[in-house]
């Protein structure tokens, strides 16, 4: 069991600095996520953590011992990456034993403890078999059951589902929270997946372009985000965004208001906000997604009940929200 | 289905494939034809006439004492100069593979001695090496060792599996930077993470990924060590001292257009046909299926 600790983590490659100085503090037994875009450094943030990459700057503490130089195999953590990098000549079961092989944990106790993880995955009729003879979602677990039979002080896990169809990952989401729950593993799980991040973690930490814009509890980030990025990211659709200078008041150029689209009403006659007209909607059943068009250009989404009405494309609505929940946001995109 | 393109008639096809046709034809089906031919018989001294001695020759060669003896030369020459030219290589592979900066140079510098014709080669390291004015041989005699390949058999063995092995390790290289790259660096990371270091991962990792390569190579590499050494042998030792250096291949030259021994010089011929044959049968059986893992 384990905490991590990261203190003003920096890298660079060459002159150019990806990571710009991250803090975090993850507790024994946690689950957190870090999401982002693609290269916003978040793999390589997870890589320097697992010791693959060199830090540049800053430190990395498992159970509050620097680990910097310290070697990946001496870190007492196991990775599952994105494509599942089984050994390709060895069977299910030599996959699973190798790191016990290597550190000379008795032969009955390696049998015993593949077993147990194979049973947990439901792997135990293929233990003979070779990773190729595998399909994806198997070899997932196998990768999986490779890090559980280590009983690791920290998993890390790299994207393990991107290479999966939605179905499974889905499925394999909840195993996998299932799993961490059970096994109570400090976790760390890098993802570009919204959905994911906000299904899995106990804390996430959204980055963008090499910093940690925020980090918090999964619902706490989506009420309450920080930045205007934030708050585009996480959510979907995504926050609606509106130059804030069409609502009175005299805000400061470039000042943005962000509405979520559930919290926006088609209104016909009464209280509005504003004047949209209808570009398209899309009833998914349980929810309608209407986009919209205000008159200065901007593209606005919102959702509605699936049992209203489903507007017309080119009628014109207005539109109302309550003001606690509009979001305002600087020109830098900082929450004011 | 797959569409195919057919072509009406049988001349275009014919001319087309003709060149190699006929470069096969006079250079390989016509004397591999004589050579079974003559093995049958034993011409006179003046080249006039042939006596038919059925398989005469072969029972001769099977019996013959230096025969025997060029057969385990060739044995212990081929398994050298695999050795020699497949160890270096994979360890430079994997050296190169482990760099960053300068790759590209080190690879190309690496691969030049390849273009280096055998006997070209031969001579190369008969200068370095030779008794009275070699560069080496001189290093040599200052450390105190009379370096003598003329009349020292395991030096003679020990220069030209040097000189054989030397420009075929570019080859080797090559393919083993190949197959070493082709590893993805996640499976490393991987391995790595459960704990295995550097050489635990070359031994239960990077090598059984490679044996694919692994194969191929040492089967070229035979080949190569029984056939195309000739023009190392001939410029270096030709030969000696004494029968040292004769490889098979050798023994065929120099009992035929030497010894003018043409009816036993055929018979070798044929048996090393047989050789090559059995060898390109390995190599299809397994390179074909491939080495899986």
């Amino acid at each position: 069991m384990a905490t991590v600790t990261l203190e003003n983590l920096k890298k660079s490659f060459g002159d150019t600095e990806v990571i710009h100085g991250v803090n975090m503090h993850i507790e024994d037994g946690e689950f957190v996520v870090i999401v982002g875009p693609s290269g916003c450094g978040k793999s390589t943030l997870l890589r320097m953590v697992a010791g693959l990459e060199t830090v540049s700057a800053g430190t990395v503490k498992i159970n509050d011992t620097p680990m910097n130089d310290t070697e990946p195999m001496d870190r007492d953590i196991a990775m599952v990456f994105q494509t599942y990098a089984l050994y390709p000549h060895m069977s299910v079961f030599d996959n699973m034993a190798y790191s016990l092989k290597i550190s000379r944990v008795p032969r009955a106790e390696i049998e015993a403890r593949v077993a147990k993880a194979a049973d947990m995955l439901e792997l135990t009729p293929y233990l003979k078999r070779k990773p190729r003879q595998l399909s994806g979602g198997q070899r997932q677990r196998v990768a999986m059951g490779r890090a559980i039979v280590r009983k690791p002080a920290v998993f890390l896990f790299d994207e393990p589902l991107s290479n999966l169809d939605a179905k499974l990952r889905v499925q394999m989401r909840l195993e996998i929270k299932t799993l961490q729950r059970e096994l109570g593993v400090t976790s760390l799980y890098v993802t570009h997946d919204q959905v994911e991040a906000m299904t899995l973690a106990d804390r996430m930490i959204v980055m963008t372009a090499g910093v940690a814009d925020q980090i918090g509890a999964p619902l706490e980030v989506y009420a309450n985000p920080k930045t205007a990025f934030v708050a585009g990211f996480i959510g979907s659709p995504p926050t609606n965004f509106l130059d804030a200078a069409q609502f009175g008041g005299s805000p400061a150029p470039g000042t943005q208001v962000g509405i979520r689209p559930e919290h926006v009403r088609l209104t016909n006659g009464g209280a509005s906000n504003l004047e949209a007209r209808v570009v398209y909607a899309e009833p998914l059943g349980a929810e309608t997604l209407v986009h919209l068009t205000t008159p200065d250009g901007s593209a606005i989404t919102v959702r509605q009940d699936g049992a209203l009405p489903v507007p017309e494309e080119g009628s014109s609505h207005g539109l109302h929200w309550d003001a606690e929940h509009e979001m305002r946001f600087s020109e830098a995109g900082q929450r004011i | 289905m797959e569409k195919r393109i057919t072509f009406k008639g049988v001349w275009l096809p014919l001319a087309l494939i003709a060149p190699q046709i006929v470069i096969t034809a006079v250079f390989f089906f016509y004397p591999a034809g004589q050579a079974i031919w003559q093995s049958l018989f034993i011409p006179d001294p003046f080249g006039l006439s042939m006596t038919y001695v059925g398989l005469g020759n072969f029972e001769f060669l099977l019996s013959d004492p230096f025969y025997r003896a060029s057969f385990v030369t060739t044995a212990i020459f081929s398994t050298l100069v695999t050795v020699v030219s497949m160890g270096v290589a994979l360890f430079l592979a994997v050296l190169a593979d482990r760099l960053i900066k300068g790759s590209g140079t080190y690879r190309t510098l690496l691969i030049w001695p390849y273009a280096v014709a055998p006997a070209v080669a031969g001579v190369l390291w008969l200068f370095m090496f030779n008794t009275r004015v070699g560069v080496i041989t001189w290093y040599l005699g200052q450390l105190g060792y009379d370096w003598n390949h003329v009349l020292n058999e395991n030096e003679a063995m020990g220069l030209v599996v040097v000189a054989s092995a030397w420009g075929r390790i570019s080859y080797n290289f090559l393919f083993f930077l190949a197959g070493l790259q082709a590893i993805p660096r996640s499976v490393i990371e991987a391995a790595a993470i459960d704990g295995a270091r550097f050489w635990t991962r070359f031994r239960t990792i990077v090598f059984p990924l490679l044996s694919p390569i692994t194969f191929f190579l040492l089967v070229v590499n035979v080949v190569y060590a029984f056939f195309e050494t000739f023009g190392v042998i001939h410029t270096i030792t030709s030969g000696g001292p004494q029968q040292a250096t004769t490889i098979l291949v050798y023994k065929v030259y120099s009992d035929g257009f030497v010894g003018q021994d043409l009816g036993s010089s055929a018979a070798q011929s044929v048996i090393l046909l047989a050789l090559v044959a059995l060898l390109t049968v390995i190599q299809f059986k397994f390179i074909e299926r491939r080495v899986h893992y």
